[in-house]
């Protein structure tokens, strides 16, 4: 479905600490990050390095202590209509069906009920689930309710998807179908992307850009180009030179 | 659950011919006894226990009179229409009671569980009353309302508005902040979020309350019918207890039973019908 472009993000200048027993920890440090219309960028990091937070400083779901966020020129204040949020749990509402459920944001958002449905059906087709519509989400296994969850932030056709861990609860392989579901949904449906995750693997076969939060203080962010062809091949030698060079940044290898 | 299998013993005949029939039907019909026995076979041992108990003479009869005298009783009660009356009393007083308890209590602990501040203020006070026995403030009632239907009533409503209550405000309360902030991400501003998350979601435990409230109603219904009654299943046990006719007891004991049962039994299927979604608790 087409969708007017547009989803390019500044970051300026951002920061953000949370106190801790009455310490201050700063978890992001003056951030400045371009992000552009269309791209995939992934951002990795050790656990508390901030990445889920500025994910939801993104998402409007957090403030920042200094320093902004723009989308297209314009400053964030709160959550947004351009954007949609797919979490790490699916976060179902298990009285609605599958329906009705991706139908919500659409619903919650002014649209009428019978477009609403008419679009989220559009989308259940398209994460390969036409079959569970009229399903509860209890019915559904961990990587089927992650679809749904998918589908619902697709159905708002938002510029900007955020993802915070969307395929980290789930087994292995159903991983990986997902990651190769992610990339297809990811360039039919022209959208930026911004996605956290644990997972270097995961980070370069999605990727645009990769970028790598530091841990500890004074160390600066990193940002790494991943220009291999789509579909990518895990197996293939740049894609794995790629996964050193990562693992690299963590150092370990 | 016999009428489907017969249904079923049918469809299977006239697809394999008669021959099997009669194995199939004999098989389901095992199956079907079998079901009933694990699961009625305790309550029907009691029942024969008692009725062979009471017309051998183990015990005296006119304490435990056996079960066909209680039905017989019963069905005299209810054809006679004595019986009736009492029945059509009770059912408003409880029935009165547990209506304002629910027009009260939903509503109430619905803000509560959202309004922290009003929840903090009203909490010690609840918890006063909740601790404080109903049928202790019974007397309290009386001297308030007189003798009455107006100090029954409010003492079942008192007594049932609790479990409605606290059941309410944690159903409210235990709606998972995910979601919220799921919806909020949608942009789904306060009284969206009410209506299309925290209501739903607080269905199921607003339902553990409304089965607490009505096995409470009847409760107090009894204990309120016992003091100062002149008509209702509760008076019924009594008089008839004072009047030796323990036939008759036993026979107003059934109808609470019943009552009890079929109240439960009400609210279980509306719950099944409003609550598809999950696995109501049975």
């Amino acid at each position: 479905m087409a969708r007017p472009s547009g989803g390019e993000v500044t970051i300026c200048d951002l920061s953000k600490s949370f106190s801790l027993g009455g310490r201050k920890l700063p978890v992001l440090r003056s951030l400045n990050l371009d992000i552009r219309s269309g791209e995939c960028l992934v951002i990795v990091g050790a656990s508390g390095s901030g990445k889920t937070t500025l994910l939801r400083i993104l998402a409007g779901l957090e403030r920042a202590d200094g320093g902004g966020v723009a989308i297209d020129g314009r400053g964030v204040e709160g959550v947004g209509e351009e954007r949609a949020v797919i979490f790490q749990e699916p976060r179902l509402l298990p009285w609605l069906t599958v329906l009705g459920n991706v139908a919500f944001g659409l619903e919650v958002r002014g649209v009428t009920k019978r477009q609403a449905e008419e679009r989220a059906r559009f989308y259940i087709a398209l994460v390969g689930l036409a079959e569970f519509t009229d399903a509860y989400p209890r019915q559904l296994s961990g990587g089927m309710a992650q679809r749904v969850g998918i589908a619902r932030a697709l159905t708002v056709q938002p510029e900007i998807l955020l993802l915070d861990e969307p395929l980290g609860a789930l087994d292995a392989m159903t991983k990986i179908s997902m990651q190769e579901e992610l990339a297809r949904i990811w360039s039919e449906e022209n959208v930026t992307m911004v996605m956290v995750t644990h997972d270097l693997e995961e980070a370069i076969y999605l990727a645009d850009r990769v970028l790598i939060l530091p841990k500890e203080k004074g160390g600066a962010a990193r940002l790494i180009d991943v220009d291999l062809p789509r579909p990518r091949d895990r197996s293939e030698s740049r894609f794995v030179r790629h996964r050193e060079e990562l693992l690299r940044e963590f150092g370990l290898h | 659950m016999t009428l489907q299998h017969i249904e079923r013993t049918a469809g299977i005949a006239r697809h394999e011919g008669g021959n099997s029939f009669t194995t199939e039907a004999l098989r389901l019909l095992h199956r079907t006894s079998a079901r009933i026995l694990s699961r009625y076979g305790v309550l029907l041992g009691f029942l024969a226990l008692w009725q062979v108990a009471a017309s051998s003479g183990w015990v005296n009869a006119a304490v435990l009179p056996p079960i066909d005298a209680i039905v017989s009783a019963l069905w005299k009660g209810l054809a006679g229409g004595t019986l009736l009356g009492d029945i059509a009393i009770s059912l408003q007083r409880a029935g009165l009671a547990f209506a304002a308890a629910v027009i009260v209590a939903i509503p109430l602990g619905l803000v509560m569980g959202q309004a922290r501040a009003v929840e903090a203020a009203l909490d010690p006070i609840l918890q006063l009353f909740r601790q404080t026995s109903a049928l202790a403030l019974y007397p309290v009632f009386i001297l308030l309302l007189g003798l009455g239907e107006a100090s029954k009533v409010f003492v079942i409503f008192w007594a049932t508005l609790f479990p409605l209550l606290l059941n309410t405000i944690s159903g409210v309360k235990e709606v998972d902040p995910k979601l919220l902030e799921m919806a909020r991400v949608y942009g789904a501003g306060q009284l969206t979020i009410f209506r299309r998350v925290v209501l739903p979601g607080a269905v199921p435990s607003i339902f553990v309350g409304l089965r607490l409230g009505a096995t409470t109603a009847l409760l107090l219904l009894i204990a309120s019918e016992m003091i100062g009654a002149n008509k209702g299943i509760g008076f019924q046990v009594m008089n008839a207890q004072y009047n030796f006719q323990i036939p008759l007891m036993f026979a107003a004991i059934v109808i609470l039973a019943a009552l009890g049962l079929i109240a439960n039994q009400a609210l279980l299927l509306l719950q099944r019908r409003l609550c598809r979604w999950s696995n109501p608790a049975a």
